[in-house]
């Protein structure tokens, strides 16, 4: 019992960190384009889809093919921005740039579709280290988990560091505050915005490779869950906060996993959407969230 | 007689800072009565306290005889307190007529199953909400602009829409936030004799907050100067403004 | 005088939405009768009208009070099990069809109002991206929940369970097996009955709007502190606006669940993705435009039909169509571009509101 625990606990921390990934790059958005960008999920299958192609059918080196994955990502990450979402960034709803991401993911799901096909296609062993065995081979911790979790962690710390120390960091921070301010100051606000896009684009792609190394399975729907998921995280640890969205993402994982083993393995996904109301609840504004309250 | 509104020691403070401290006011029925002071002393949030959008710390506010500390914002709006807002919050998508309606809410009913299902009563009660509405724009001259949408009404006709508004709600006591803010001389003095008017035909009790200093001594018949959260000066309107520590909070500012 | 043309005006725009309605059916039914229709488009016509209600009830929230829902299905999936859990359980033992169906439909209605309020009454106090994730989350809840729901009964009466083995008697038959959902729904709903929901659906959504409550609902839309300041009960409104709209949903749900012979609940019936395409529909047809989302909401769901020539494509063209026509709608230099050149957009704008 003790050492299933240990391992369940160190399962949801990998998967949590997955989330966090994810939800890194959402919240992101979040604070600075104000937007709830659907297709992040999508752009996750996208990252896992190019990692495929390019270790398996052009034989690349698993990690040139994390590399492509991140360009390819990054890239279309801007590219979305550009096209779909800029032109709405004024529009008199909010609402209308968020039925636009709505297309996007479906576009991107259906470009997959009739590129990839339906079919489940299996995701090369991107990790190789088989991880360690410890109490006497009664705890085995697998190397993608290892990975996962230190990938998580370096992100984290990697974009933390970015924001609060760097220049550009500091215009995104600037933007996420007041746009318009920030423009007046002579900040470059859709450059700012663009390089968010692409930051959460990238840690998408790392993402999709994670995800799909631990769930080997890849369809044009694979990102769709974990993107709601990661959103469901980012919110839980307060939209617009980066330590939010780590702790979201792997109290998510947490509790998914273990609600899964001692729970019911049908009923993870509400218990994890219920724990998400409970907070919600206490906290309107999420863990770590700021609440605004408007002025009279 | 006692008086209309009576605030007693009224206190709220922010995170440790003191934001209104001690502050007594006595309103008469059909006074007309102003609060000033500079910029950050606590005017509006005194409004806040009076209407329920914050609870006081400290103190007691006696409307009419009824005890209203405390109390939420709508039930202060049931017992006879409407206020305008410094920043105009209008209901901007719907008609000027249809902001007043909003206002009758309390007083004209009828149920929504009577509304979905056009009972009798829906007919009757909205025929008169109508034209009780239009007695009230017509007020404020308003009553040609009835279809047109709040948004797209001129800023000073806006700060008229929201004052019809607020007496829609049949007030005991009327709260005006800066009314004059925004406006150029020749409006500001349509409005001061907007004002006068209602407090006539309506025999209203109205508190205002000002800037204006012409404004406030031409209509005011007493004052009280608030500075750093505090009552500098209270009393007739002539006697405050010549009070030297009056003069000094506000050339000082 | 400009009292009486307002009031005219308002009740020509109503008599013109209930007309399209009332032709559409006279048109589609004619053409059903003559044959000049294939089975696949009549297949859809009650479909269709299951959309059009969602999207008219879903503007009640999103359009009317101003507030995120993306849980709607949610209550579409509690109005379906319900009342095929009814329809299934009376099936052979009332005396008439037509008195089964409307019960269900009543029971249908009842308990999704039911979810609806209670739903509403934690998650209305949130506001924004905030609520419109918990209601999804409720959403998924709601589908994930009779996912796990086996319900059986026997002589000795229902037996409700969350695994799959159920001990029943000789004479007992399973209603709801987890995920197989419902099978055996007697198929009550006709393109007839859908068209009269979809009538009611409007008849309430417009004459509610039209009402001191629906002047509430707005007020707390345009600026809740001053609708609070004029003694509107905001509570109240909101939820009267939740509650409602869920349970016309519902009644999209008995719809639903009555024109199928087995229900079962997916991501894509009862799932955020259907929530999603619901605000699709509103937001593609005006927020709070009810004629339009009913529009937007035949258009959308007819168009992958219409593009079923181009096989492999057509999701992806639709994708592309929604897109451009989000930019088109929205986007503030599009609006600019169809102002100067295209006299119809001032036009329509002002019809809009």
């Amino acid at each position: 019992m003790g050492m299933s625990f240990i391992s369940y606990l160190i399962n949801g921390l990998s998967l949590g960190s997955v989330y966090a990934i994810i939800a890194l790059g959402y919240t992101m958005v979040y604070g600075i384009a104000k937007m709830l960008n659907f297709a992040h999920g999508d752009v996750i299958m996208i990252g896992a889809y190019t990692a495929l192609i390019a270790i398996t059918q052009s034989g690349l080196p698993p990690v040139a093919g994390v590399l492509a994955a991140v360009v390819v990502c990054t890239a279309l990450g801007v590219v979305i921005e550009g096209v779909a979402y800029r032109p709405l960034r004024n529009a008199s709803s909010s609402l209308a740039v968020l039925i636009t991401a709505i297309g996007v993911s479906y576009l991107l799901q259906n470009i997959a579709l009739l590129v990839f096909g339906p079919n489940a296609q299996t995701f090369p062993s991107v990790i190789k280290w088989d991880g360690v065995s410890l109490a006497d081979g009664k705890l085995n911790i697998s190397g993608v988990t290892i990975v996962t979790i230190g990938a998580c962690i370096l992100i984290m710390i990697l974009l933390m560091t970015f924001v609060q120390k760097s220049k550009q960091g500091q215009a995104m921070r600037a933007v996420s505050e007041d746009r318009g301010a920030a423009q007046l100051m002579g900040i470059n606000v859709n450059g700012t915005i663009a390089l968010t896009f692409a930051i959460g684009s990238a840690l998408a792609a790392i993402a999709g490779v994670l995800l799909c190394s631990a769930y080997p399975t890849l369809t044009p729907y694979t990102g769709a869950m974990p993107g709601i998921k990661a959103f469901v995280a980012a919110v839980f640890g307060g939209i617009g906060s980066i330590p939010g969205a780590f702790i979201g993402g792997l109290l998510l994982g947490i509790i998914e996993i273990l609600g899964r083993a001692y729970i019911s393995s049908q009923m993870a996904d509400a218990i994890v959407f219920a724990v998400l109301i409970v907070v919600l609840l206490v906290k309107p504004a999420g863990l770590l969230g700021k609440k605004i309250q408007e002025k009279v | 007689m006692a008086a209309l509104l009576d605030v007693k020691n009224l206190g709220i403070s922010f995170g440790g800072l003191r934001a209104v401290n001690g502050f007594d006011i006595s309103i008469e029925k059909g006074e007309l009565y102003g609060l000033i002071g500079p910029n950050g002393a606590g005017k509006t949030t005194v409004f806040n306290l009076l209407t329920g959008v914050y609870r006081p710390d400290t103190g007691k506010i006696i409307l009419d005889g009824k005890d209203i500390t405390g109390k939420k914002t709508i039930d202060i709006s049931k017992a006879g307190v409407a206020r305008t807002f410094q920043n105009i919050r209008l209901f901007k998508q719907l008609s000027v007529l249809d902001n007043v309606k909003a206002g009758l809410h309390n007083h004209h009913r009828y149920s929504a199953v009577e509304g979905v299902l056009r009972l009798p009563r829906y007919f009757k009660v909205e025929k008169e909400m109508n034209g009780r509405a239009m007695e009230l724009l017509q007020v404020f001259g308003l009553e040609n602009h009835a279809d047109v949408l709040a948004a797209n009404l001129p800023y000073g006709e806006q700060r008229k829409l929201e004052i019809a508004r607020a007496l829609a709600t049949e007030p005991k006591l009327l709260l005006l936030d800066e009314p004059a803010a925004g406006m150029n001389p020749n409006e500001t003095g349509s409005l001061m004799e907007m004002i006068q008017l209602v407090r006539e035909k309506f025999g209203m009790t109205i508190l205002l907050i000002e800037h204006d200093m012409k404004l406030v001594s031409g209509i005011c018949e007493k004052l009280t100067v608030l500075n750093f959260g505090e009552v500098l000066a209270c009393g007739k309107t002539a006697e405050v403004l010549n009070n030297p520590q009056v003069i000094t909070a506000y050339l000082g500012e | 005088m400009t009292k009486k043309k307002k009031i005219s005006k308002q009740t020509r725009s109503n008599i013109i939405t209930y007309g399209i309605v009332i032709l559409a059916y006279i048109i589609v039914q004619t053409m059903i009768n003559t044959g000049s229709i294939s089975s696949l488009m009549e297949g859809l016509m009650v479909p269709l009208c299951i959309y059009a209600i969602l999207a008219v009830s879903l503007n009640l929230v999103v359009g009317i009070l101003g507030e995120l829902s993306l849980g709607h299905a949610g209550f579409m999936c509690v109005g379906a099990f319900t009342s095929a859990f009814f329809s299934k359980c009376m099936r052979g033992e009332m005396q008439s069809d037509g008195l089964r169906f409307f019960l269900a439909l009543l029971i249908g209605i009842a308990a999704a109002a039911v979810f609806g309020l209670l739903i509403g009454i934690p998650v209305l106090r949130l506001k924004g991206d905030y609520l419109a994730i918990v209601t999804l989350a409720f959403g998924e809840i709601i589908k994930n929940l009779v996912n796990v729901l086996y319900i059986g009964k026997d002589s000795a009466g229902f037996h409700f369970s969350t695994q799959d083995v159920m001990a029943l008697d000789a004479d007992g038959t399973m209603i709801i097996s987890g995920p197989q959902g419902i099978s055996g729904t007697p198929r009550d709903a006709t393109f007839l009955i859908g068209v009269i929901l979809v009538l009611i659906t409007l008849f309430i959504v417009i004459n509610l709007t039209n009402s001191r409550s629906g002047r509430a609902i707005m007020s707390i839309r345009d600026n809740r502190i001053a609708a609070e300041s004029i003694g509107i009960n905001i509570t109240k409104y909101k939820l009267m606006a939740f509650t409602v709209s869920a349970a016309l949903a519902g009644s999209a749900g008995v719809l639903y669940a009555h024109n199928l012979s087995s229900l079962t609940a997916t991501t894509n019936n009862f799932g955020y993705n259907q929530s999603i395409m619901i605000l699709v529909f509103v937001v593609l047809g005006g927020i709070g435009n009810i004629r339009g989302s009913m529009i937007a909401a035949v258009i959308l769901t007819l168009l992958p039909e219409l593009l079923r020539g181009l096989s492999d494509y057509r999701m992806l063209i639709y994708a592309i169509v929604l897109i451009v026509m989000m930019l088109f709608n929205w986007a503030p230099k599009a609006i600019e571009w169809r102002e100067k050149y295209l006299s119809f957009g001032r036009k329509k704008k002002e019809a809009v509101k």
